[in-house]
């Protein structure tokens, strides 16, 4: 992982991005330039993975905490962002309410529960989509990482957070749309979500927060705080007795990414236009850590490489084979563990110089 | 609880550790001065590593007090306190952050704030690469300043790792069989680089290596399940027949 790579990265996802959108507004239908409006919403997807597998990997590949749940805060993110979307349909359901979703009017709900009140602002809504994730990984990590909960203990735990959160979002009675989620969206800050532009827009909008968070991810792994959390992830006890106090660092990483991952599931919910309690599936979060160990962990640059190759295959796979993604899932974790350890980027990386012989004492 | 007398740095008081009714350290008593050098040998297990385990934080005594300078009892507090008070340690089995360079690893133990809030805007200092550069130095380990420390020898990570006990700059070191895997050559300049360390430092030392001991020529005090057997010189305690008794008799 160097400057250069991150460099390159960030131009390649901006580039990339504000070309795509700009061959889907600016091409005819006929043309073989033109650029589809799915393609334009699947790539803004494939970004928002990226921004979650970043977060993974700022928390994973340098601080050694392997969070199997970090889907959790990517969905409640996504659910901060929904609720936005469902208060700006107004009126416009099929029920024509004009405050209440559809889904409380047909549970025959009278009034807005007071969580919603506050989401048809959306500058509201903004600060919700950091602080509801922010605040639970605050909590989370600071009880965890106190009493010094690591490993797989912490993996395990991680996992059945998103699980109790799936389990809790499935329920009609906690005012989030059940098993159907928030859908049926009709535009975002009064732009239609169906219109090309909308589309085009939030693909860029999501490039640029990509690219931001690369290059913040880099800034913190790059100064000395990230050496000090290299140190902690590879021998922790070591810089206690330095007089670091490890869970300090860890908690710090652990609570900015999860704000990473909740900012990328927020862009995710307006593209694909729904968001249910599935997103909080044990499955979602395991791919994540899938992702970046294709990549290469610990590097950045290799999460996102990763999220957007193994989503893109599985684009292709679940069209052509679907039963078989899982399996070609699990065999390409395998196979990457076995043959390539440091996943894609790593495999690039130069070996180092051996080393001269020790100098002989005089 | 009070220190024995106007010098002493560090006191362990009786102190017992017990694992699962197994007596590591058994009501030991120990009294160092300050500025001293201390050797500390005994066969395997009999509790010298949990000894600086002890001081350190890292285990909790089920009976005794362990006082650092006029007052403070360290069984209150934990390792980065500890360490704060200026108590460094070099493992048995080195550790050094291997994927860091050698010039990282004596950035992070350069003695000053430890807070994320101070390392996530810290840049470099002059000072800093002013110190860093004198251990280079000292540790001869100049030439290899950007090397990964996991690319190092043995003999190498074992110096870097007591350049980085003294980049921390504590009145106490506590180094746990600094010269094991080492040549005898190797062996020689960490004595004389122990004794150097040792004009501005207290230090314990835990070795095996008889003639390294020797070498040092500092007090005395053989561990014994746990306890203190004899104490003194080399030659005093090497002539004790209790002490030839435990080293022979096995
Ligand atoms: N965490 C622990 N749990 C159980 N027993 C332990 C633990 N730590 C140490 N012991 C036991 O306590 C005894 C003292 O161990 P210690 O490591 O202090 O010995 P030592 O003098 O450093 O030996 P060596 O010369 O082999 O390093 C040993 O019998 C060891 O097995
Ligand atoms: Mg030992």
């Amino acid at each position: 992982m160097n400057r250069f790579a991150v460099f390159f990265c960030v131009v390649a996802v901006v580039g990339g991005a504000v070309t795509l959108a700009a061959l889907n507004l600016n091409t005819a239908l006929g043309s073989p330039w033109h650029v589809p409006p799915y393609v334009v919403s699947l790539v803004g997807k494939y970004l928002c993975y990226a921004i979650l597998a970043l977060a993974v990997d700022l928390v994973w590949g340098f601080g050694g905490i392997l969070s199997l749940g970090h889907a959790a805060f990517f969905a409640l993110g996504g659910y901060a962002m929904g609720m936005y979307l469902m208060r700006q349909i107004a009126g416009r359901g099929v029920y024509g309410n004009p405050v209440l979703p559809d889904f409380m009017v047909f549970l025959n709900w009278k009034e807005l529960p007071w969580y919603w009140h506050g989401f048809d602002n959306p500058i509201f809504a903004g600060l919700m989509v950091v602080a509801v994730p922010g605040l639970l990984a605050l909590v989370f990590g600071w009880l965890a990482f106190r009493s010094r909960v690591s490993g797989v203990y912490l993996s395990i735990i991680t996992q059945a957070l998103t699980y109790a959160l799936l389990l809790a979002f499935f329920r009609n009675d906690m005012g989030f749309g059940g098993n159907n989620g928030l859908t049926d969206f009709k535009d975002i800050l009064s732009y239609p979500l169906q219109a090309d532009a909308t589309r085009a827009g939030l693909l860029v909008v999501t490039a640029s927060v990509l690219a931001f968070s690369l290059m913040l991810a880099y800034a913190i792994v790059a100064s000395r705080f990230g050496k000090v959390l290299i140190a902690v992830r590879d021998a922790e006890s070591r810089t206690r007795f330095l007089g670091y106090r490890p869970e300090n660092y860890k908690l710090f990483v652990w609570v900015v990414s999860a704000i990473m991952a909740g900012i990328g599931g927020a862009l995710y919910v307006p593209q694909v236009g729904i968001i249910n309690p599935s997103e909080f599936s044990p499955a979602n979060s395991i791919e994540a850590v899938i992702w970046v160990a294709v990549g290469g962990r610990g590097t950045l640059v290799g999460a996102v490489l990763g999220a957007v190759l193994v989503s893109g295959g599985k684009t292709w796979l679940t069209g052509a084979l679907p039963e078989i993604w899982l399996f070609a899932l699990g065999a390409l974790f395998i196979l990457v563990t076995l043959f390539l350890p440091a996943g894609i980027i790593g495999a690039f990386r130069r070996a180092p110089a051996p080393l001269p012989a020790p100098e002989p004492a005089e | 609880m009070t220190r024995p007398h106007e010098d002493t740095l560090l006191y362990l008081d009786n102190v017992t550790v017990s694992f699962d009714g197994f007596r590591a350290l058994n009501a030991l008593s120990l009294v160092m001065e300050r500025g001293e050098m201390r050797a500390v040998i005994g066969p395997n297990g009999a509790g010298k590593t949990t000894m600086m385990d002890v001081i350190t934080g890292k285990t909790r005594p089920d009976e005794g007090a362990v006082i650092f300078g006029r007052d403070t009892d360290l069984t209150r507090l934990d390792e980065p306190a500890i360490a704060a008070l200026g108590i460094g340690r070099k493992f048995q089995k080195p550790t050094v952050f291997e994927p860091l360079t050698v010039w990282d690893n004596f950035l992070l133990a350069l003695a000053g704030d430890r807070r994320p809030q101070f390392t996530l805007w810290a840049r470099e200092t002059e000072a800093e690469s002013d110190r860093i550069e004198a251990f280079l130095a000292t540790t001869r380990l100049g030439d290899l300043r950007h090397r990964r420390a996991g690319d190092l020898s043995h003999g190498q990570k074992q110096w870097l790792e007591i350049g980085m006990l003294l980049a921390q700059d504590p009145q106490l070191l506590l180094v746990d069989e600094p010269v094991a895997g080492m040549t005898d050559a190797e062996t020689a300049q960490t004595a004389e680089l122990l004794r150097e360390i040792n004009r501005s430092h207290s230090v314990v030392v835990v070795e095996h290596d008889m003639d390294f001991v020797r070498a040092l020529g500092v007090k005395v005090t053989v561990l014994h399940e746990g306890s203190v057997l004899s104490e003194g010189s080399i030659d005093h305690v090497g002539a004790d027949p209790k002490v030839i008794e435990v080293y022979l008799g096995r």
